[in-house]
């Protein structure tokens, strides 16, 4: 008798605290990183715009397509595919191009932004931790903006081919040439392949490097990025006449193996053969970046614990 | 329960002391106001109980470390750093989303409840708003989170008297409910003299002058007296002396009520003008001590 009237009152109440229950980690991370694009539109903005112009310079040159297929039927089978296959090349190497571009100044600007402004202390009000605010900013060149290239690409290839079908047929053409030498499916996945060992990867230390600059800077941050890497390139230059430094930032840019073998397999008629994954996987580049990157954004978490605003 | 307990707490920047060892403590269900000029290291203890800056000696805040469990610790205390601090880029409707996003005790019916009294629009952006909308979007954000601890460090900076008397009316009727507690420093004191329970005053990095408001209300009393008077009333040793139109005003600590009673006009003095005593006090015994010293 005693113990059941005990126990009616104690449920609403318990029920009552364990209500608010715990968000899990991946829940913070997945607004942080929408917050994140909230926050800067021409994540997604810039490549779709790049993609609308690929479409319309496509569909105006399209007019010509027929004249082209028939003056390119004379040509050895290796150079129609490299003729047919070029736009398709061009508008991913042109988005990957804008996405890349988006990705630094995006890093530049996501741990400087938030101090400048004094919002810092609105987001650290709110019981999410440096590492989630950290990660969340590094998964947007990392994660998100790789796979949105990806996607965006993809569909302008395909709106590109199916255009110039629409036309060829339109005019009553033979298709077949035109399909044998776009294989869009091969061209997609080499294009995931590029874009996961180069731009997600290959690229990390670059990415991370900014964000911790953009987090440390008071100003200019840009200046703060670039400067500290010349001058290394200059002393070095100065005090032993060599250029080491400045060969191995090139080979970072131009993408590592992985990279030369891409721009090289591109225009081939069987890139697949010119991939080495392999390779990749076991160069030394690779996992020196790896742990550069990992280093420059523990220190960036670090020092966004102990900063304010500007 | 104690909510905030700080020993020999002390930060430093480069040569300047912002906080010279202090002590205090703060219990649950209170409304503390910390008061101190400006520079007076307010603002780097309050940043210090929220997890925002390292510093030296033991601080305690809801059994917790500030600066190794900022992130756990927020989920219990709320805080409005100054009115400037929502992303201007952000919209309302954003806001509320990221907030019930991230917040596990976060009531965002009762966000739009407090928002639906104002005339703040979803779909605006937060540089679209006055500073006054501003502060009641995040006043609305703050009070929809079921915190222990709420720290406002100068929330009503630049704000009409409107909006600031807004702001403290729906703090006390909409929120405060004596398990929470509040701790909020401002200039305008006379405007939360009657929210407080407890004051503290700050100077110099140290705690000079702490007390609940009952205990400060039977301890001083203030006494105006015409010239007549005076001599009588500063025989009774006050601690502080003004001269307002020709009639003096004295302050005294342990006095008897009585006994001023006889000489003029006797009641319960502000906080404002018992802050003004206690630090101009302070910087007098300090002068003379150095004057001492020289000596």
């Amino acid at each position: 008798m005693n113990t059941q009237s005990n126990a009616i009152p104690e449920f609403p109440l318990e029920s009552h605290a364990i209500a608010p229950a715990v968000i899990p980690a991946s829940r913070r991370l997945y607004w942080s990183v929408r917050r994140e694009l909230w926050e800067s539109r021409s994540i997604y903005i810039a490549p779709l715009a790049v993609a609308a112009l690929i479409l319309l310079g496509f569909l105006i040159s399209a007019v010509h397509l027929p004249s082209k297929l028939r003056a390119a039927s004379a040509l050895s089978p290796m150079q129609q595919h490299e003729l047919i296959q070029q736009p398709y090349n061009f508008a991913a190497l042109l988005i990957m191009g804008t996405t890349f571009l988006v990705s630094i100044f995006y890093c530049l600007e996501a741990l400087h932004g938030e101090r400048r402004d004094r919002s810092i202390l609105f987001w650290k009000s709110l019981p999410v931790s440096d590492l989630t605010a950290v990660l969340a900013k590094a998964s947007i060149p990392l994660v998100v903006l790789p796979l949105l290239t990806f996607a965006i690409t993809v569909v302008t290839q395909w709106i590109m081919l199916l255009l110039s079908t629409a036309i060829l047929l339109g005019r009553g053409m033979n298709v077949a040439t035109l399909w044998t030498h776009v294989s869009l499916f091969q061209m997609s996945l080499m294009l995931l392949y590029h874009l996961i060992t180069i731009h997600a990867i290959w690229y990390a230390p670059i990415y991370c490097w900014l964000l911790l600059v953009s987090g440390w800077a008071r100003r200019a941050a840009f200046l703060w990025a670039v400067l500290p890497l010349l001058a290394i390139g200059i002393v070095e230059k100065i005090a032993f006449n060599t250029s080491h430094f400045g060969a191995m930032l090139q080979h970072r840019l131009e993408g590592g193996p992985e990279g030369v073998a891409f721009s090289a397999g591109n225009m081939s008629m069987d890139p697949w053969t010119q991939l080495t994954p392999g390779q990749f996987m076991v160069s030394p580049g690779l996992w020196i970046g790896l742990v550069v990157a990992a280093a420059c954004l523990a220190a960036a978490v670090r020092l966004r614990r102990y900063q304010g605003s500007i | 329960m104690t909510c905030i307990e700080a020993h020999g707490l002390r930060k430093t920047f480069g040569a300047t002391i912002a906080l010279d060892g202090i002590n205090l403590r703060v219990e649950e269900g209170r409304i503390l106001g910390l008061i101190g000029p400006n520079g007076a290291g307010k603002t780097t203890a309050l940043n210090a109980i929220l997890g925002l800056t390292p510093y030296q000696g033991q601080l305690n805040v809801l059994g917790r470390n500030p600066w190794t469990e900022r992130d756990q610790l927020m989920r219990d205390v709320c805080f409005i750093a100054d009115v400037a601090v929502l992303p201007r880029w952000m919209r309302v409707s954003q806001t509320l989303d990221y907030v019930a996003g991230v917040h596990p005790r976060f009531d965002r019916a009762k966000a739009e409840g407090f928002l639906a009294k104002t005339t703040i629009g979803r779909a605006s952006r937060i540089r679209e708003l006055s500073k006054g909308m501003v502060t009641q979007l995040h006043l609305a954000l703050i009070m929809a989170i079921d915190a222990r601890l709420l720290v406002l460090d100068e929330p009503t900076l630049g704000l009409d008297i409107l909006y600031r008397k807004q702001f403290y009316d729906s703090l006390l009727n909409d929120y405060f409910d004596r398990s929470r507690t509040i701790v909020v420093t401002t200039h305008q004191v006379e405007e939360i003299q009657h929210v407080l329970t407890d004051v503290m005053f700050i100077n110099r990095g140290r705690i000079v002058f702490d007390s609940s408001i009952e205990q400060l209300e039977s301890r001083y009393l203030e006494l105006a007296v015409g010239p007549e008077q005076l001599a009588a009333a500063r025989a009774l040793k006050p601690i502080n002396e003004r001269a307002v139109f020709g009639r003096h005003i004295l302050l005294f600590d342990h006095a008897d009520r009585q006994q001023l009673a006889a000489l003029g006009d006797v009641h319960t003095p502000s906080i404002a003008d018992l802050f003004v005593a206690v630090i101009t006090n302070q910087a007098r015994q300090a002068s003379s001590q150095t004057a001492g010293a020289a000596r």
